[in-house]
């Protein structure tokens, strides 16, 4: 079998291997990705990089690209991470009570293991408010720094995973309960969704911002897409976070969502 | 000797490598028997595909994909102008006018894909690392051929 | 860049090897957390900060952590 298994492994190897000799030059600004195919004109990224600025006003060219060119993309990379939360919550949610794990707790608050709650504790109190407000910087940012939904919100999850593994689970679940991060992963979505259909009431199409100047009374379509971008990286951001949470809460503490990690 | 290393190695050594690290990582999904192990694998290989797919967007000398528009020269002419006639007709102008050279910065479009595969990636591996955990609780064991076993002769409570 | 490339590249290869080849999985993950992050410094060179952080903040910080909360609840030794 392991002998099977490197034989294959070789084979896929060296074809690629053979294959990337036929690659542009590391670093080509001519190649087909970068550059165009020649007799076909310009190629995409050519186009944004050049147009992104006087379109949308957004410097960080990365966003402007992933909230409003592929904004459908976007929104169902999204729905792709709810349904893996979902999925989770399928797999290994236990619902029922159980008792015996009850002990664990017990043992967990020996003396040895309050000494070392103290430091780590003490030391998480006062480094998470400031991670939270780099996440919700990192989100409201993300158009003219690295940064934006997807960064800010698994960022703001870790600051609730900490909690987690600082303290207890169970500390972490009474400021993040099970209700609210389903309902906030909700939500999340229904704001992307919700600026596209709103494009599609104001008459335009599906996730169009342009039009969305009438209601975000902005001067210009350029910061009706600016705006507009901030909103759905805000939908995905929510989405992001409680997903990450949930997923680390079901897998700490095998689905009971208490005496975790 | 010289000519082969400028011609042929300098300009692919990187993607070699990406094959290499994808080939770890493929063999560990195959040959590996732990499942957790497997998973690692599978993180390894996709974090190959990723890396040589950002590595296409590369171009030499060219900065990251945000536009500084901190230049001076732009500030100094809106200041005399005052606000509203640069986010009005004269704005665009001089957008124009200073409209960015898509040579001078990376492309944008490999990130963009990537961006969003990586997260959605470590949500599946938290699904995948939830289904281990389910066949952990019926049959005590993450090694494979200790599970096919199981199944074989029956003997797992459910 | 080009050593700070192969510098990385080989660090890469090497912690990848080990990562699989370790039979503790806690120190498997932690060792694929600092693969992550070779990553993450490979990506910052080529110009893709955006991925870079996506990287850093996911690759290295979340799912080493659900890595780590898998092992936690199951077994840590692994037969190869």
């Amino acid at each position: 079998m392991k002998w099977l298994a490197l034989l294959a492994v070789c084979a896929t190897g060296s074809l690629l291997i053979y294959g990337v000799s036929d690659f542009p030059d590391w670093g080509s600004a001519n190649s087909p990705a970068n550059g165009g195919v020649e007799g076909a004109g310009a190629s995409i990224s050519e186009v944004f990089i050049e147009e992104t600025e006087t379109l949308t006003k957004v410097p960080n060219i990365v966003t402007a690209v992933l909230a409003d060119y592929r904004g459908y993309d976007t929104m169902f990379e999204t729905v792709v991470i709810f349904a893996a939360g979902m999925a989770i919550f399928a797999i290994i949610r236990v619902m029922r009570d159980t008792e015996q794990t009850q002990d664990k707790t017990q043992l967990d608050s020996s003396v040895d293991g309050d000494h070392q709650r103290i430091i780590v504790g003490t030391t998480c109190r006062i480094l998470i408010p400031v991670i939270q407000l780099f996440a919700l910087y990192v989100v409201a940012h993300g158009h003219h720094s690295p940064g934006g939904g997807f960064q800010g919100g698994v960022i703001l999850g870790a600051s609730f995973i900490l909690i987690g593994l600082a303290g207890n689970l169970e500390t972490a679940m009474q400021r993040f309960s099970e209700k609210q991060f389903v309902s906030m992963a909700c939500i999340g979505i229904f704001i992307y969704a919700g600026f596209g259909l709103l494009g599609q009431f104001l008459g335009g199409d599906f996730l169009e911002y342009g039009v969305l100047q009438k209601v975000l009374l902005t001067d210009g379509e350029p910061m009706a897409r600016s705006h507009s971008m901030l909103g759905v990286e805000i939908g995905v951001a929510l989405t992001v976070t409680a997903i990450m949470f949930a997923i680390y809460a079901n897998l700490a503490s095998k689905g009971e969502l208490k005496n975790g990690l | 000797m010289q000519d082969f290393i400028q011609n042929f190695v300098q300009p692919h050594f990187n993607y070699w490598a990406y094959v290499i690290v994808m080939m770890i990582g493929f063999w560990a999904l195959i040959a590996k028997r732990n499942l957790i192990k497997k998973l690692i694998g599978m993180s390894i290989f996709q974090s190959a595909i990723i890396l040589f797919y950002v590595s296409l967007g590369v171009k030499d000398g060219a900065t990251i994909p945000i536009i500084d528009h901190h230049q001076p020269a732009p500030i100094h002419e809106v200041s005399q102008e005052g606000h509203d006639a640069h986010y009005n007709s004269h704005g665009e102008e001089e957008a124009h006018h200073h409209k960015p050279v898509a040579a001078e910065f990376v492309n944008p479009l490999p990130h963009v894909l990537m961006l969003t595969a990586i997260v959605v990636g470590v949500a599946t591996l938290g699904v995948a690392l939830a289904v281990s955990q389910s066949i952990y609780k019926d049959f005590g064991t993450l090694e494979e051929h200790e599970i096919l076993e199981q199944i074989k002769t029956g003997d797992f409570h459910d | 860049m080009e050593h700070f490339n192969i510098v990385i590249l080989v660090l890469l290869v090497i912690t990848a090897l080990l990562a699989l080849r370790v039979k503790d999985l806690l120190s498997a993950s932690m060792i694929f957390g600092i693969y992550s992050f070779l990553i993450c410094l490979l990506w910052a060179e080529m110009g893709a900060v955006d991925v870079a952080f996506t990287e850093a903040a996911v690759g290295a910080g979340v799912s080493a952590v659900f890595l780590i909360a898998t092992v936690y609840n199951t077994k840590r030794r692994s037969s190869d």
